[in-house]
């Protein structure tokens, strides 16, 4: 109400929350429906499954700990798919950046045993960031120089990047003597604590959850991210190739560089992921730890617009379908953890493809309203 | 010499097999680039094709009901992405991500739900599979060199979605180049607003073609899952509908081109199993995961290297806005 004040006096106006929030809620709320069917067809109770779903996601501290965990990685590369596309570019290899990321932090953490543990935070999280941004420069530069197809080239990667690290965890960083694919577990001395120690440390106490120091780290990336891409010259330059390629070549910058720029910092971005999946929770390098956060993160970035608020609250929203899904096949025997796949396939289809479903009529609803409105003030305004 | 003929045929008829369902889905992702709308989610509409046509053919024992429930998914989903990206104008990369992530957790789901044995579907009983063509004259041709075991371990015993795809490769190139239809779809992938000023409807033409690469689609995962193989495994097309785009884009969107490439990942694939636990001289056993990222590195260095700078139909991707 406060709002719909600010279209007075120009009939044709819609509120500017309508195109960030109103739309956005009326296609989740399209998603979850269609959500619904879908667990009427398995034989459930929509409404008690989604209701649990959310119960089991935020209705308790530890299970809140738990969805801020999986916030944490849906925020890493969430920023990474957004700043790719404020350069125009698709990223869809977060989730090859991501787990070679966490081979980067991995390695760092095998082998500074016995290092006080923020020493070896700081160097694993400049490792994974190499290592992700390494991952993500061959295709960036094939882009930038060859014009080879970054949203292939990038798919390509990530299947290059699964076999890779089955082969070193298999052949290579097997733990001597042992049969699961996995590295050693790291010495306890350089894990990243999680979030309940440290708070214990200022003598708060949280219930124990795999959420870490890396949210932190990864709400203050969002903050860098907003400055590098608002506040400084590579931020305007990144941004300009990913408006106007050729308005950006006359104003003398030069589109490849940006390119190549724009995907290191998201292979860096994506990269993270490995810091809190191995540094913060597994204590190991073990295979997928992934598990599909890359895919996610551009749902992540649309759904949040590619800001980094809208990319917290998006990162969150994808948290709390992973954690409170995956409670799920605990109290649903004909559930398995495979149901978030398909709310989030069907998110990131309504919310994403399909943002503008609604748009029409609801446009056309604001600006009857804001029509007889002003119609109505004439009217006053005549008659005084 | 008999023998290394042997394995040559082998080979290629392990190329013939693997190289079917690329070739069904690179032409399927054909049909819709060329009219201009990218479609990234080949490799949804295979798996739900593949999911409901193992699920049907196992509940009915008809593999033939089952083929069409596979291409009846692969079309319903070819329209979900057309409401999407040609009615309002989405984004197609997106739209195509979210019906891989979409199918990749509802074909399990179903799976789990209707059969509960982990997320498959029972192994199908050979009545219920689409079946392979015997040829006759095998034994009457077997004496002659060179023809008969090229008769006998290449053309025979081909399953009989493998000549229809012969025969659909062959209808593609003509459809695209000779056909009206075909004249309208590359115009419409190439300059809309021209196909807009001769009075024909875009959204018509893309839904159309979409509807093309929904049968293709669902075919190809109908064999994968009931002629190929003998029921639905999880995430049982492993990324070939992206090798597919690949191959797409590798063959330039043309249809020659792109059945070679097919062919060409199929051939490395044949190979790679082949390859596994080989001993090489001089280097050893490769280990198994190098070979089986071959088709994939391929990919990138066929992207990097021969094609160039890849030139897509130029309205490709670009959702189509009439002008008011």
């Amino acid at each position: 109400m406060l709002l719909s004040g600010s279209g007075k006096g120009q009939p044709g106006a819609v509120p500017g929350w309508v195109g960030y929030a109103l739309l956005p809620v009326l296609n989740l709320v399209a998603a979850f429906v269609l959500s619904g069917l879908v667990i009427l067809v398995i034989g459930e109770n929509p409404v008690d499954v989604l209701s649990l779903l959310l119960s089991e996601a935020l209705g308790y501290p530890e299970a809140i700990g738990y969805t801020l965990y999986y916030t944490t990685d849906y925020i890493f590369t969430g920023l990474a798919v957004a700043i790719a596309f404020h350069c125009g570019l698709f990223n869809i290899g977060g989730e090859g950046q991501a787990y070679l990321g966490g081979l980067g932090a991995g390695l760092v953490a095998l082998a500074l045993t016995g290092w006080p543990w923020p020493v070896v935070a700081v160097l694993a999280v400049l490792a994974s960031a190499l290592f992700g941004a390494a991952w993500a420069f061959i295709p960036a530069w094939l882009q930038a120089k060859r014009g080879s197809h970054i949203v292939i080239t990038t798919i390509m990667f990530n299947f290059i990047a699964a076999s890779i690290m089955t082969w070193l965890l298999v052949d290579v960083l097997i733990r001597p003597g042992s049969q699961s694919p996995e590295t050693r577990e790291f010495d306890p001395g350089v894990w990243l604590p999680s979030m309940d120690r440290a708070l214990g440390w200022f003598g708060i106490a949280i219930p124990a959850s795999p959420l870490n120091l890396s949210f932190l780290w990864a709400l203050a990336c969002c903050l860098l991210f907003h400055i590098f891409l608002r506040r400084t010259r590579w931020g305007y330059e990144l941004r300009t190739v990913g408006r106007n390629e050729r308005a950006a070549v006359y104003a003398g910058i030069s589109p490849a560089r940006n390119i190549v720029i724009a995907m290191l910092i998201s292979g860096a971005l994506a990269g993270f992921v490995g810091v809190n999946e191995i540094l913060g929770v597994q204590h190991r390098v073990i295979l997928n730890f992934t598990g599909g956060v890359g895919f996610v993160g551009i749902a992540v970035a649309l759904m949040g617009r590619n800001h980094p608020v809208g990319i917290i609250l998006a990162a969150l929203l994808f948290g709390v379908l992973a954690q409170g899904g995956g409670q799920l096949s605990f109290e649903y025997p004909t559930i398995n953890r495979e149901l978030v796949m398909v709310i989030q396939g069907l998110v990131i289809l309504f919310a994403g493809a399909m943002e503008n479903l609604f748009k029409p009529q609801v446009e056309a609803l604001f600006r009857r309203r804001g029509a007889a409105a002003a119609a109505a003030d004439a009217a006053t305004g005549g008659r005084g | 010499m008999e023998d290394a003929l042997l394995l040559a045929l082998q080979l290629l008829g392990a190329t013939i097999r693997v190289a079917t369902p690329l070739v069904l889905a690179a032409f399927a992702g054909m049909y819709c680039e060329r009219a201009g709308v990218v479609d990234i989610g080949l490799e949804g509409k295979m798996l739900a094709g593949a999911f409901f046509s193992a699920a049907v053919a196992s509940a009915t024992l008809n593999p033939w009901l089952g083929l069409l429930a596979g291409i009846a998914a692969g079309v319903a989903l070819a329209l979900v992405h057309g409401f999407a990206c040609i009615t309002h104008n989405g984004n197609q990369v997106v739209s195509g991500m979210a019906i891989n992530i979409l199918v990749a957790g509802l074909a399990p789901t179903l799976a789990y739900a209707w059969f509960q044995q982990g997320g498959q579907t029972p192994l199908l009983p050979n009545q219920a599979r689409i079946p392979a063509v015997e040829l006759p004259g095998v034994e009457a041709l077997s004496g002659i060199p060179v023809l008969g075991p090229v008769y006998r371990e290449l053309l025979n015993g081909n399953n009989v979605l493998i000549w229809v795809t012969l025969v659909l490769v062959i209808a593609t190139h003509w459809v695209l180049y000779r056909s009206r239809f075909g004249l309208r779809l590359r115009a419409v992938g190439e300059n809309p607003a021209a196909v807009d000023t001769a009075g024909l409807s875009v959204a018509k033409l893309r839904y159309q073609a979409l509807l093309v690469t929904g049968v293709l689609t669902g075919m190809a995962g109908s064999y994968l899952s009931t002629g190929h193989g003998a029921g639905f495994v999880r995430d049982m097309t492993a990324g070939k509908g992206y090798l597919a785009l690949a191959a797409l884009i590798f063959g330039k969107w043309r249809p020659g081109p792109t059945l070679f490439a097919c062919l060409l990942f199929a051939f490395t694939d044949a190979v790679q199993v082949r390859l596994q636990g080989v001993v090489l001289p001089g280097i050893g056993v490769i280990p198994v995961q190098f070979i089986q990222m071959l088709p994939y590195v391929l990919t990138v260095l066929l992207l990097a290297g021969f094609v160039g700078k890849a030139i897509a139909p130029k309205a490709s991707g670009i959702p189509y806005v009439k002008e008011r």
